[in-house]
């Protein structure tokens, strides 16, 4: 078999799987850039160029600028915490104690159930009056409060939802990586006399680097395409309160039939991503050890 | 480097009393280590052989402290550490695996101890510089242990382990991941070390040519117990039983079954060969391949099975009766399989174990001597 024979029969074996991915994302999200440029059809008014007027548009409107706040409020709010207790709890079902298979499990439940399912349960713990968690605080005589009805708490209630969904789902990773390592670095630091918390600080923590960056770009793109929950706890509400950017897309898309609009706010979405996908591999990428 | 340490003959830097450690398996009770003692003179090399399993590197785990007695007492200059943490016991290890932090450069790895301790940056450079001199890393204070070749992170390794100025060195087969050019190197470089500093070392190896050329005193371990305790050359010469005869040595020694041949005993199945006394039969007789030669007029009647051209010698396994029989002559031999042979060995040579595999008593060795006379 000549070169040119290799060549062919490479691009062939690829072709599906590029075809695929050039029809379902590459051409929508170009098409998606170039509807943002125009304006939206409706009945018999075709969509006309209208240049940067959508971007205008996102600039100008508060709705966008409350959600953009909320989706970094709940990157802030959610990621750094779902890592520090993935970390802590691989960490413990690591180390040799009994049961610890059960323990793990335990952990990833969160993680193999279903989105939906997960916020119904999460609305009956959050709900007035009877919820799991008014029924506690009740108890307890703290006065009654509607977690995911008022403006002040219905964003952090989706955040503690997304944690305990997360965590258990980062756990898996970081557990692989405390499993890779050789448990004679454990041992030859306890000779020398290093604390637990000195060898989890010295060699522990810097040869899990590379599974952070790993699960913090996930996060990140996990924090700003979520959409189930909102949809099923809070549409959004109370006020916009817990309006993500995605669940906005959504609904200027699809309930206001805005296309064109949506499509500008998609590619704000897209370019967020890109920004911060880039960001960290250019930046976290020199500091991360890889073996 | 060294620093004065009292030299009392009655405190050995290590003393194991009757040791023991078990595991708990879904086969039953296991013996790691099963009623260990022996003591360690400062300073000096002592070698664990043995067999994988005979539990040569749990002993060196439990001396360590990463493992802790069922029974038994572990004293290091006399002080007991049975139960102390491996911190607390004055030791350094070296690891098979060398167990270097693969995120710290090489500087960082052999410091790890020194900062763990807050020691002065001052007084940390100092010795690093030491260390490196010593053990030629100089070059690569800098380097991850993923640039280094495998001798480079051994001899990391190495340096991790005597900074500290631990009086002990603990090593767990520090030279299996090498080959054999660069282990038979790194041997006489961690010797020289170890007498340099001064080091009482407890190093682990299933490697007899390890233990023969390295060691003050060799431990040989099988199935959690001490079979021989003692210098190489006791070991080689006056193996203690039939397992340490049948360990030590390349190829071992020979063993042939003694039998009862009238008032006598002689070698089973054998034409013509040395009649012991009687009291030897059912015991074994023993005989180096590199003492014994081939003989055309008179000795002992053997068929030729191979022969195996080594260059420096050449190694005859013969048939005696029912047992092969190894010899080991210098040079090449023009015998070839099948040939009738006769084969001798001096007095003194042979060594007699009773039935039950341990040493014959030396009168009785004596009386079995001029048999062959």
């Amino acid at each position: 078999m000549n070169r040119a024979t290799q060549w062919i029969h490479a691009w062939l074996l690829l072709l599906p799987a590029a075809a695929l991915l050039a029809l379902f994302t590459h051409y929508p999200a170009v098409a998606n850039l170039w509807h943002s440029f125009f304006s939206t059809p409706k009945g018999a008014r075709p969509a006309v160029f209208v240049g940067l007027d959508n971007y205008r548009n996102l600039v100008d409107d508060p709705i966008f600028w409350q959600a953009f706040a909320n989706n970094l409020w709940y990157a802030l709010g959610t990621i750094p915490t779902s890592i520090a207790i993935a970390i802590a709890m691989a960490v413990w079902v690591n180390d040799r104690l009994p049961g610890r298979g059960f323990l793990r499990l335990a952990y990833f439940t969160p993680t193999v159930l279903p989105m939906i399912a997960v916020a119904n349960i999460w609305l009956f713990f959050f709900t007035p009056e009877y919820g799991l968690l008014e029924q506690v605080t009740g108890a307890l005589g703290f006065a009654s409060h509607n977690w995911l009805g008022s403006k002040e708490t219905a964003l952090p209630a989706l955040m503690v939802v997304t944690i305990w969904k997360e965590a258990g789902f980062f756990m898996i990773f970081y557990l692989a990586a405390l499993q890779s390592m050789s448990p004679h670095l454990a041992e030859a630091a306890a000779i020398e006399g290093a604390s637990r918390w000195y060898f989890f600080r010295r060699v522990t923590l810097p040869l899990l680097m590379p599974t952070t960056l790993f699960v913090l770009v996930n996060a990140v793109i996990n924090a700003f395409r979520l959409v189930d929950h909102v949809f099923v706890m809070t549409r959004g509400g109370p006020d916009s309160a817990t309006t993500l950017l995605l669940y906005y897309v959504y609904e200027i898309g699809f309930r206001f039939w805005d296309s064109a609009y949506a499509a500008a706010l998609t590619m704000v979405l897209l370019a967020l991503l890109a920004v911060v996908a880039l960001a960290q591999f250019f930046f976290l990428d020199r500091k991360v050890h890889y073996q | 480097m060294s620093t004065a340490r009292p030299t009392l003959d009655s405190l050995s830097a290590i003393a194991l009393r009757g040791v023991a450690k078990h595991w708990a398996t879904a086969h039953g009770r296991v013996h790691g280590v099963d009623g260990i003692s022996f003591d360690a003179d400062e300073g000096t090399l002592n070698v664990l052989l043995g067999p994988s399993g005979c539990g040569k590197s749990t002993t060196l785990r439990l001396i360590a402290g990463l493992e802790f007695p069922d029974a038994g007492t572990i004293a290091i200059a006399g002080r007991d550490v049975t139960r102390l943490p491996p911190a607390q016991r004055a030791i350094a290890m070296v690891f098979q695996s060398y167990a270097l932090f693969p995120h710290l450069s090489v500087a960082e790895n052999i410091l790890f101890g020194l900062r763990v301790r807050k020691v002065a940056r001052a007084e940390c450079d100092a010795r690093l510089a030491q260390v490196a001199d010593l053990l030629g890393l100089a070059k690569l204070l800098d380097r991850k242990p993923s640039q280094l070749s495998g001798g480079q992170q051994q001899r990391v390794a190495l340096g991790r382990a005597i900074i500290a100025r631990a009086p002990v060195c603990l090593m767990d087969e520090p030279l299996s991941n090498l080959d054999a050019q660069l282990r038979a190197e790194m041997r006489s470089e961690i010797r020289a070390l170890q007498r340099k500093l001064g080091i009482t070392m407890v190093y682990v190896t299933h490697d007899q040519v390890e233990a023969m050329s390295m060691a003050d005193r060799v431990l040989l371990l099988n199935a959690g117990r001490v079979e021989q305790n003692g210098r190489p050359v006791d070991l080689y010469e006056a193996p203690a039983n039939t397992f340490v005869a049948r360990f030590i040595g390349t190829p071992p020694m020979n063993l042939m079954n003694l039998v009862p041949a009238g008032d006598a005993a002689a070698i089973e199945g054998a034409e013509h060969g040395p009649r012991l006394p009687r009291a030897c039969a059912g015991g074994t007789l023993g005989v180096r391949p590199e003492h014994i030669e081939l003989a055309s007029a008179e000795g002992l009647r053997a068929a030729v099975e191979s022969v195996e051209y080594l260059g420096a010698d050449s190694l005859v396994v013969c048939r005696v009766g029912t047992a092969p029989v190894a010899v080991r002559v210098p040079g090449a031999v023009a015998a070839a399989p099948g040939d009738a042979v006769r084969l001798r060995w001096p007095e003194g040579a042979a060594h007699v174990f009773e039935a039950d595999g341990r040493r014959a008593s030396d009168a009785r060795r004596h009386e079995a001597a001029t048999a062959f006379a």
